[in-house]
This record gives C-alpha cells, structure tokens and sequence, in this order.
C-alpha cells in the first residue's frame, strides 16, 4: 500500500485535527458565528467517525452541504471574494474537505490549508497575542505533519514537540532574513483584496455632527508618542490632523482647494517660535493618508510631506503601523493670507440663519477679531451649553442652529464647527482642525499613550497679529476635558467600565496594563513598523536603494544560505555508492509521476507496481531494475559503462 | 577450504540436468493435490532446501498431512507419521533395542523418526519429555541409545503440526524448541476457487498416489548443498542485518532475533532465490520469506499494550532496504 493512499492512524488524526482547532481559533474573533460553527461540527463529526464508528457524508450530502456553504458565504458577505469573504469560504471548505479525510494526501492538503488559515489571519490582526496563537497553530501543524510520516510505534505524548520546535527554531534564520530583505512595496505588490487591511477606526475625511462622539467611548490605540525631552503640559497636547475648510452647513470637508495634496513644501510656511519639542510618533493603521503631529510640526518624517495647511501627509494610506519622528514648535508665527485663503477661510453656506444673524450683528457692532473670538467663548462659557458624550441627534436643515439655540448640549465638534460658523459670520478667517488633544502617560514604557477616545475637533483663527491660533470652544465649556484628558471625563460620566468593577486591584491592574502597553509598543515600535519607509531607511544604510538591489540581496542571501547548507550537510554524509544515489533519484523520479516509494519496498516490487500502474513508464523502468538488481545484488561489477547506462535510462525515463 | 570445494564438486555433479525447471515441476505437481496454496509449497520446499524443519500451526483438516505426503512422494523420500498424543514416549519416536535370543544381543529397532520425511502431527499433545526426543533428533540428526550413536537418514525433513495453543491440553513448545524449527506457517482455509475445484474434484489419496518422485534423494542433497552459494550480496547481508539489529534495538520487542534465526532467514532467502530460478537473492526473497522465519520467535515487549506477531511483523516489513 502507498503511502498516499495509507489510511490515518488515529493518533495523527487527533493531531491534526488539534492542529487545525489551533489554526482555526483565532478566526473565531471576526469570522461569523455561523461560519465558525459549521467548521466546528464538520471537525466533531471527523472525529465521531473515528471514535464511534459514525459513517463519513456520502457524495450526495457533500455536494448538498458544499452548495449549502457557498451559499451562506455569499449570503453573508455577497460575495466570495475579499478578506472576509475570502477566510470564511476558506474555513468552510477545511471544513468541508474534514468530511471526506481519510488518507494520507488529504490530511496533507487539510494541513497546507491549516497554514493558508494561519497566514490569512495576519491579515486581520498583528497583535502579540495573535502572534503567539498564530505561532502556536503553526507549532501544532508542524507537529502534526511529523506525525504523519513518522513511525507509529514511536511513544510519548509529545514526541513530537521537539523536532516540531527545532524546525521552528532551524526555519527562524530564514524568516528573519526574509522579513528584513523581502521587498515591502508601498502598494500591496500582489492585489491583496481592497479590504485586506481591514476596517480601521479613527477620524475621517470629513466631519460632521456625531462623528467624534462615536470614537468619545473607544479605548482602541491611535497612536503612542515618546517625547526626547519633557512632554509639554497636558494642554498643550493638541495632535493635528486634517483641517477642514469647507462646510454645507452640515458636513465639514477638505474641500476643493490645493492645500490638502499640491505644493508640498520641505520647510513650512511659518515661523518657529520658542523651543523645539522633538518626539516620536508609533502611528496604528488608520487607512487614511495623514500623520499626526503635535500643533505645529516644523519638519516632515521620511515619506511624509507638510501641506500648506501644516499637516503631515504620507503618500499611501497607513495601513501598517508606522514609526515617525517629528519636530514641533508650539509656538509661532504664519504669515498674511492670501486673498484666494481669506476666501475660503470666510466661506458660509445659507444654512443656520440664526447663527449667522448673530455673527454678523458682532460684524456690524464693528467687533475687531479678537474681540469678537472673546465675544463668542464668553457666550459658550455663560449659556447654558452641556458638554457631553451622548450628544442629542442634530436632524433639521439648520443643525448650527438647532445646536447654538435648542439643544446647546455637544461635543468637540458641535462646538468647533458652531465657534467656526460664528467666526466667519463675524468676518474673521476660521477653520476646523480635527486630530487628537491630550494622551495617556504611561510610566513604564515612559510614553504618551493617545486613544482614539480622545479624538477632538478645534477651531482656528487668524488674527492679524500672529497669523492663524488656535482657539478651542470645548475649554470654554469644559476645560477639564482639555486639562484632565479623556479618561478622567468617562470616569465620571460613568461610561468607562474599567473603574466600575475594581476591587481594589486598581494600582496593580493599572500597573500591569501599563506594562502590557509598554511591550505592545515595542512589539510595534521593532516588528509592525518595519514597513517599506522602515525598510528603505534601513537597507539604504547597507547601500541598498533600489527594489531591485534589494530584491537581488534577498535572492543572493537565500541562493548562499543554500549553497552553504548543501555544502555543510554533504561533507557531514557518508560517501555514498554511486548506485544507492541512483536509485534515489530513481525514486524521486518516480514520485513525479506521482508514484511513492517506500524505503522498505525492494526494487523488483517497485517495477511491477509501476509496471501497473503507469505501463507507459514500464520499459524504461524495468530496464533500470534489471540492470540495477543485476549490480546490486547479482555478481555484476559496478563498471563506469554500466552506471553511464543507469544513468542514460534514468534520465530517459518519462521523456 | 579444499574438503568442502570437493564436497561442493562432488554434489554438484549429481544435481538435476535443469535445477530451475525441475524445482518448477515441483512447485507444480504438488500444487495439484494442495490447491491454492503455492506459496505454503514454495515456503515448505525453501525450508526443506535450507536444511531446516518445518512448524505448521493451523487447526486439523487443512491439509497439513497431504502437504508432508505430496512433498516426499514429489521428492522421492520415504514417509512416516507420528501421531502425538499425551501418552507418547520417546521410545515410540526413536525406537528400542529388543533383546534377541538366537542373537544373544540387544538388537535396536528404529522408530518412526528414521524417516526422510518425518510428520510429526499435534506435537503439542504430547509431554515436553516426548517432544524434546524429537527435538533432539531434528537438531542433532542422529539419535543417541543406549550409547549407540544411530545417524537419521539424509535428508531429513520433520513437519509438526501443532494445534492453537489455546485448545485445551496442550504443553506449549517452549522458545527455545520453537527456535529449531526453521519456518512456521500457517495454511488457512482455501479459497474460493480451490475450494470448490477441492470438492468437485476426484479422491485425493488416488491423486496423492499418481505423484511420481522428480528427483532423486542424491540430486535433492546436492540441491541443498547448492543453497549457500546462492549469491548474496553485501547489500542484502546489510539488509538481513538491519532486520535483526531492528528486531533487537526497536521498542516493542521483547527478545531480538537471535543468530540462527539470521542465518535461518539468509537461507530461506536463498532457497527461495532459487526457487524462484535466480542464483542472486533479492530483498524481495528476504521479504517473502521473513513472516515465517521470524514470526514465531517473535514476542512483544510485557507491558500494558501488548503488541500481537502481526504488528510486530509490520513494523520489521517496514525496515528500509539499505
């Protein structure tokens, strides 16, 4: 009996079975519950079959449960294609192809299948817990393949977690070498699906009434900073981001204008004042295009561009994170407007009459700017105006208005964009800056820990005197969001879980959550941030600047490694007959036709196997047999004519 | 060694004119009253050819006795059968010496075991001091009486049979008697075909009667001198070899085979080469002939999970031909 053909011993089935259960878990997180629960019942009824004599499916109820599959999948996701689509019709044809495993080569196929789940869950999260159960599943499935061709009278329950380990272990240099070298391209090289890189949350590329106060309750990263020197005071904490010009009355967006993409500049438009604040950014994913940096920064990190409304812009989406190290002056000076920018910065839309009527009565009282922002913080501050997480839904045409006079209870937002309103009505140039206020300090790491919690919008405007400044309507409402950060505020409007069960445990909770963040950015800061600005940074330093160089280096590194493993591995073999290695690459020949041998199957055996089983093969093999037998275990002598014809009729074979 | 290169001479010119085809004829004419079973046949004459004594193990009615009367009327031997029961004395097997009065002498009367072919039937009847009188004979080829040494004919072939174990009243062979026996095989029911050609066919003593000798007792010793110069080369020694260091070294096996079973194996191999018209031995005949040298000296290892003879055989099928 052939290999391929052999059935399963009952030990590498649960093996393998444990393996996939192992590679299959982590999907358990964003697969469907569905999709998660028909792997789970094909895997049970696998091992029923094994345990209690259940019968497999016949090819009928394959076909019905196959078709029942594909249609759930297109059910759910409307397609087959696609990151999500794509790991859930994965997962259930493993599923599938458990119900009709029963030799050797389909428990091979489930295992490369196990290991396409492994790598297509890297798609979805990087995470070190995801790392290590990645790792693990990877570990099992080793263990699992040694299993299958390993002697089964072999003992112990894990006699097989050594030599797994140790291929690990052995194949680690090379993943090293490859995660180093391996072409990182801006652009997924090889069309990863539009959505491979997954849903990500965070600002947008516009800003309208709710927007920020969804993220108000996320404890989900958006980035962590490591000051050089002493972090500025925690007002001073205000990270930039995009800054939106155009308004409907509603939505607040980049607009139409140049400043968002064209004229990157290398030095910005204005003039430092005050001190340097050097720091390092270790940006999440956002799938957007911007880099965040504390107001204003002065100098744009490897791959990024300041943009006439210093910002950092990148030329690709972040899709993985990403390290950066920036230059910000928190005080300074931008220059006269143009009269193209006085225009935008003064655009109003029709909507929200009451708002305007208000601005521009300060207008006509003859209000100089200043006087006017005071005028408007000084109305936010002695109104009744609520600040607050769960901001009543703003429907109406006019949602400035319904927020300045009905409701008067917001967020960030609301306020930014009603200060903004007012301020152009006012006559002065405004605009909204959306990014990140304050951050998190965490005393381990001895970082700034910014969540998307503490999204935030403000307002700047530009006065004669200093160009444009920032002006921030929460503080007026309340400044102890501004001073105090986020947490503070869900701590005592009672959102935030964590300090509701406490027990005491909080010093040693905060603590260890401290330390758990202190290894996450490292884990970003050396694994995840090693993306293609990363890369081309580091290999430059070795004189690589090119794709191709690099991609050269990757070739001649491995082509090396593997020249010198033959090299080591031949002198370490015994100098073997001619004939034996012969009859090994007579065997290997074989098995391209897909025939396997056996170490323990004598040569005249083997001949008639194939004789039947690939008669076109027949004479060409028999004459190698024949002759072969004839050296080996006849009395013929090896003569170098006769191993010229071994070698002659071996290379004729399959012609 | 000049003695044996003459001994050697001297066999070779009484061989058969044509060994390979009379061996077939063999094969052949005893196939015809034991249907089905060619490789029992083949098994039993590669025993025979390797100068070693054959253990049927199987339940009665299968044919055990045809087999050892088709094999020596095929080969032109003498036959006899002892039955062993528990009351069986060594003196029944090897014979006694009669006092003869015109003779005034003790004169010795040989038993059934002065045979060619020897049937020794349910030997596990009988009481181990019965059994060793036959064992004795087997191994020494010569039957010691009362100081008279008494040589056993050549050649000299001993079938035993011997029930299941498990039946009641029986004295188990010991291993140490198990080693004498060169091969151990198990007939098993026919099948279809023999069976039905088996009972439509004619009386099977009158067939078993029409069998007539192909060989000579000289040109059958001169075979069997043949069998250690088949050619074995130092590829298979290496894998006959590997076969006992891994019966020896392997988890599961509770004794190793020892070196007569090595040899036993070598020349079965080589009897079957032979048989099989080759004068060079294959891993194939090592193959073909281990489960019945090896399989009852084997014995799983004495812990919780007792492995059977058929695993055990497995894993040694399994060792690589170097």
């Amino acid at each position: 009996m052939s290999i391929t053909s052999a059935p399963l011993t009952r030990r590498a089935l649960a093996m393998l079975l444990l393996a996939l259960t192992a590679a299959a878990a982590p999907h358990a997180f964003h697969l469907p519950l569905g999709i998660m629960l028909f792997v789970i019942v094909c895997g049970l009824w696998r091992w029923m079959v094994e345990r209690a004599g259940w019968p497999l499916p016949g090819r009928t109820l394959r076909a019905v449960l196959t078709i029942a599959a594909l249609s759930f999948v297109v059910l759910i996701f409307g397609t087959v294609f696609g990151r999500d689509a794509g790991t859930a019709l994965l997962s259930v044809m493993l599923g599938l192809k458990l119900l009709e495993l029963r030799n050797y080569r389909d428990a091979m196929l489930t295992l490369f299948l196990g290991c396409f789940l492994v790598v297509v869950m890297a798609f979805h999260s990087q995470e070190i817990p995801v790392a290590i159960a990645l790792l693990t599943a990877l570990l099992l499935l080793t263990m699992a393949l040694i299993e299958l061709h390993r002697d089964p009278s072999a003992r112990g329950p894990m006699r097989n977690l050594q030599p797994a380990a140790m291929m690990l272990l052995a194949a680690a240099p090379l993943a090293a070498l490859m995660f180093v070298l391996f072409p990182r391209l801006p652009a997924p090289l090889w069309g990863l699906p539009a959505d491979a890189h997954g849903k990500t949350t965070g600002l947008s590329e516009t800003m309208s009434p709710g927007a920020i106060s969804q993220l108000a309750t996320s404890d989900e990263i958006a980035f962590r900073v490591l000051f050089d020197g002493a972090p500025p005071a925690a007002e001073d904490l205000y990270w930039r981001g995009p800054v939106f010009w155009h308004t409907d009355g509603r939505n607040w967006s980049v607009g139409n204008h140049p400043g968002m993409t064209a004229s990157p500049r290398m030095r910005p438009d204005f003039t430092p004042l005050g001190a340097p604040i050097n720091y390092t950014v270790m940006l999440e994913p956002t799938g957007q295009s911007w880099l965040f940096a504390l107001d204003l920064p002065y100098t744009a990190p490897a791959g990024g561009v300041q943009t006439e409304d210093m910002f950092l812009l990148t030329g690709q989406p972040v899709r993985e994170p990403r390290h950066y190290a920036v230059t910000s002056y928190s005080a300074h000076r931008t220059p006269e407007l143009s009269a193209a920018q006085r225009e935008r910065a003064l655009q109003l839309p029709d909507a929200n009459p009451r708002t305007l009527a208000l601005g521009r009565a300060w207008q006509e009282e003859g209000l100089a700017p200043e006087t006017a922002l005071q005028r408007a913080l000084a109305h936010f501050h002695n109104e009744e105006f609520h600040y607050t997480l769960s901001p009543p839904m703003l429907s109406g045409a006019d949602p400035v208005d319904s927020f300045m006079f009905e409701t008067r209870a917001g967020f960030c937002e609301h306020y930014a964009a009603a200060f903004t309103v007012l301020m152009r009505a006012a006559g002065v140039p405004a605009r909204i800056v959306t990014g990140y206020q304050g951050g998190e300090r965490n005393p381990i790491g001895d970082h700034l820990i910014v969540r998307q919690r503490d999204a935030h919008a403000w307002a700047e405007v530009w006065l004669p005197a200093q160009g444009w400044t920032r002006v921030d309507p929460t503080a007026a409402v309340a400044p102890e969001r501004i001073q105090h950060g986020s947490a503070d505020l869900l701590a005592r409007s009672g959102i935030n879980a964590r300090t509701r069960y406490d027990f005491g445990l909080r010093p040693l909770l905060d603590r260890v959550s401290a330390s758990w963040d202190a290894l996450n950015t490292r884990w970003n800061a050396w694994v995840l941030a090693y993306g293609p600005d990363a890369q081309s940074s580091l290999l430059a330093r070795f004189g690589l600047r090119s794709w191709l160089a690099m991609t050269l280096a990757l070739a001649g590194t491995i082509a090396i490694v593997l020249v010198l493993i033959t090299l080591l591995t031949r002198s370490a073999r015994q100098p073997r007959d001619p004939l034996v290695e012969l009859h090994t690459r007579f065997r290997s020949r074989l098995a391209r036709f897909g025939i396997m041998t056996e170490a323990s199957e004598g040569p005249i055996a083997l001949a008639h196997r194939v004789r039947q089983r690939n008669p076109e093969l027949a004479a060409n093999v028999d004459m190698f047999t024949a002759l072969y037998v004839a050296m080996r275990y006849g009395k013929k002598n090896h003569t170098p004519s006769d191993l010229r014809h071994l070698r002659r009729t071996l290379a004729n074979l399959g012609r | 060694m000049p003695p044996q290169t003459t001994a050697t001479q001297k066999s070779s010119q009484k061989l058969p004119a044509n060994p390979g085809e009379t061996i077939t004829k063999l094969v052949a004419g005893i196939g015809n009253i034991i249907l089905g079973k060619g490789d029992i046949i083949r098994l039993a004459l590669s025993c025979l050819l390797a100068r070693g004594h054959l253990l049927i193990e199987d339940l009665p009615g299968m044919g055990k006795t045809t087999l050892a009367q088709g094999l020596a009327r095929a080969l032109g031997l003498e036959f006899q059968r002892i039955q062993f029961t528990s009351d069986l004395l060594p003196a029944d097997i090897i014979g006694v010496s009669i006092y003869e009065r015109e003779a005034q002498t003790f004169r010795f009367h040989p038993g059934p075991v002065f045979s060619q072919v020897v049937l020794a039937d349910e030997i596990n009847r009988a009481t181990p001091r019965a059994q060793s009188a036959l064992l004795e004979a087997m191994e020494e080829r010569q039957v010691t009486v009362e100081g008279t040494t008494h040589a056993v004919p050549e050649p000299f072939f001993v079938i035993a049979t011997q029930n299941p174990s498990n039946q009641t009243g029986t004295f188990e062979l010991p291993e140490s008697q198990l080693d004498r026996f060169l091969m151990c095989v198990h007939m098993g029911y026919p099948d279809h075909h023999a069976e039905r050609a088996l009972l439509t066919g004619g009386d099977r003593r009158e067939q078993l009667a029409s069998i007539r000798p192909l060989l000579t007792p000289a040109e059958l010793v001169a075979l069997q001198a043949r069998i250690p110069n088949v050619h074995a080369s130092a590829a298979l020694v290496d894998y006959v070899q590997a076969l006992l260091r891994f019966s020896r070294e392997a988890p599961g096996f509770r004794l190793g085979l020892s070196p007569r079973a090595g040899l036993g194996l070598l020349r079965c191999a080589q009897a079957w080469a032979l048989i099989d018209g080759r004068n060079h031995v294959l891993p194939e005949d090592v193959q073909a002939v281990l489960p019945s040298v090896a399989g009852h000296r084997l014995q799983g290892a004495e812990d919780s999970t007792q492995i059977s003879q058929q695993e055990l055989l497995a894993r040694l099928r399994a060792v690589p031909i170097p």
